[in-house]
């Protein structure tokens, strides 16, 4: 579904964010990555969609088995690729129901999703203007599944999410991934959406690059154990 | 009541929010060049014609109203004019459906110079939509637009202006409101198309106790157009309340948006918001807010920003796969939201059509 080769990917002053990166989710896979503040695993979700302020100095991403380097950002949401943000922008005047509606025409669909995500009242607000954490990120999340992708890309989709509110995503993003056959790149801190999803792998990105690759629920133990520090040295040279 | 033939040739002035139906609407005035074509009245509570037909029927409007708002302010103004309206709503009268105004520039190089004259009577209430518009065949026409508004103790005036000119028309709008105590002053403004040159500076004088007065201004601009648009609130006696919100949008033509709070008394409050969004590379907005105060205890603020749509924003829409030219397109109609200026339903669903129209045409 999704294939990396060799992504080196540079910000606007230059500097190397994406090294060397190889990476690939197969067809309804679920791929958990972990990794500390900085390590470029946004940046590699942002690259993916296309969006501006980071350049591929080199390497290639396959979509499908079609190159996408070069399609606008709209293109690839068009072929199957959509994002969960981690920091959704305000767009103040452009009503959440407005966008709901340009991705889904059927008012039954859109109303039952918001019902579950708990965001009926928020259809006619501003898209993210004033709302907490949270509600961005059920809102998020809403507008994600109402897309329907093939690839779902989640940056961060617990953080800043109380407990409750994660169990409400969790629940209703396990819905959609056992009713449809997507494939999955989620981006966490905490783990904690791991309780409601079953990924089939993790990985660790350290520095830009791909540090290692097992089970998820083993990585994350790691990690809750020894921290990041031991990622690089421990698990350093496995296959992704 | 309007003929057939009247009604053919009012169609056009829709797109300034005229309802050639007068379905739902009080009464309405329609003025073209210097003649007077219709003073239509639906609603009994409220009195519309010609200004010169009212300082000929009611000796109070020549002695007590026509030029006082601007002598009270020390202004002079042009004497030298031709038509106009008069409307007043009587005291306690609440006029249901807005009345609507049209004044059309016909012919080329024409000179219309009218002077309005509202008066809302103490604890009556009117939405008023004027509507200003040019035909194809007024080339290098110019408008000047005297209004004085006069909203009495505890009287309520809503008052919409809509331009819609073209782009060799000079236009002069010279407007003062005078707010008695506890009485309520909303302008509404919008300029939709190219035009040469458009100079106002409207200005409420709040003079009663407990006045409020609030300025909202959507102004869009084209290549050569020159629109140097201001409000001006006079905050003269205790608990008087003003606010000024405007939003501009330059398309390639230049855009003064000024505004100007003004306290001439303790214990008044104001605001005053002015958002620009510059769209192509040749467009200028330069935002001027004032605020000033001869008092200490006073709470007057402003905050301005202006800049192009955000490249963020149009990203974030198009990852939803919305193609590029729509997602700016959905953007600036909601910069433009008539919902950001608290206006109310009749004049905002009014309003959503015409821009609707507008929006659907320029992008």
């Amino acid at each position: 579904m999704l294939e990396i080769k060799n992504l080196t990917v540079v910000a606007e002053n230059g500097s190397e964010i994406l090294k060397d990166l190889s990476l690939k989710i197969g067809k309804g896979e679920i791929l958990v990555m972990f990794g500390p503040n900085g390590s470029g695993k946004s940046t590699l979700i942002k690259t993916i969609i296309g969006i501006s302020g980071y350049k591929i100095k080199k390497g290639n991403i396959y979509f499908d088995s079609k190159e996408i380097k070069n399609l606008s950002i709209s293109e690839r949401a068009k072929i199957g690729i959509g994002v969960m943000f981690q920091q959704p922008p305000e767009i103040s005047g452009v009503k959440l129901y407005q966008i709901a509606k340009f991705l889904e025409k059927d008012d039954n669909v859109i109303f039952e999703y918001a019902r579950k995500l708990n965001l009926t009242e928020f259809l006619d607000r501003d898209v993210n203007v004033d709302f907490s954490g949270g509600e961005r990120k059920r809102s998020e999340l809403f507008q994600l599944l109402l897309q329907k992708p093939k690839l779902l890309l989640l940056d961060e989709p617990e953080s800043g999410v109380d407990i409750e509110n994660i169990s409400i995503m969790g629940k209703v993003l396990d819905e959609f991934l056992k009713n449809n056959e997507c494939s999955v790149l989620i981006i966490t801190h905490t783990g904690y959406i791991l309780e409601y999803i079953s990924a089939d792998r993790g990985c660790v990105m350290m520095n830009g690059r791909i540090c290692c690759s097992d089970k998820p629920d083993k990585i994350f133990r790691d990690i809750r154990k020894s921290g990041y520090e031991k990622c690089e040295v421990c698990r350093c040279k496995i296959e992704n | 009541m309007q003929d057939r033939k009247l009604k053919e040739e009012f169609k056009k002035l829709e797109e300034v929010g005229y309802d050639v139906e007068e379905k739902s609407r009080a009464g309405s005035f329609v003025q073209e060049n210097d003649k007077v074509l219709l003073a239509d009245i639906k609603e009994e509570n409220v009195e519309i014609l010609s200004i010169e037909d009212a300082i000929e029927k009611f000796p109070e409007v020549r002695e007590g109203y026509f030029g006082k708002a601007f002598e009270k302010l020390g202004k002079d103004y042009d004497k030298d004019t031709k038509g106009g309206y008069f409307i007043r709503v009587k005291k306690g009268k609440k006029v249901l459906f807005p009345v609507q105004a049209c004044l059309l520039l016909k012919t080329r190089r024409f000179k219309q110079k009218v002077h309005n004259i509202v008066i809302v009577e103490e604890g009556a209430e009117l939405y008023l939509i004027t509507g200003c518009t040019s035909s194809k065949a007024a080339d290098e026409s110019y408008h000047l637009g005297i209004s004085e508004f006069f909203v009495h103790k505890n009287g309520f005036l809503n008052f919409t202006m809509i331009h819609s000119w073209k782009k060799d028309i000079e236009v002069e709008p010279k407007s003062i409101a005078i707010v008695e105590e506890g009485g309520v002053f909303i302008s509404n403004y919008m300029s939709f198309k190219p035009v040469r040159r458009i100079e106002m500076y409207p200005t409420a004088i709040l003079e009663g106790k407990n006045s409020r007065g609030r300025f909202n201004s959507i102004i869009i601009s084209y290549p050569e157009s020159y629109q140097d648009i201001g409000s001006r609130a006079i905050l003269a006696e205790k608990g008087a309340l003003a606010e000024i919100v405007s939003r501009a949008l330059s398309f390639g033509g230049t855009i003064i948006a000024r505004g100007h709070l003004k306290a001439t008394s303790p214990e008044v409050k104001g605001h005053l918001e002015c958002k620009g969004l510059v769209i192509t590379e040749k467009g200028r907005i330069h935002a001027i807010p004032e605020l000033e105060t001869l008092f200490q205890d006073v709470e007057i603020s402003h905050e301005a920003a202006i800049g192009k749509v955000k490249k963020e924003e149009i990203e974030y829409l198009a990852s939803k796969g919305m193609p590029e030219e729509q997602a700016q397109s959905i953007i600036i109609r909601g910069f433009m939201n008539t919902e950001i200026l608290g206006l109310p339903d009749i004049i905002k669903k009014e309003i959503d059509r015409i821009t609707k129209n507008l929006t659907e045409k320029s992008f």
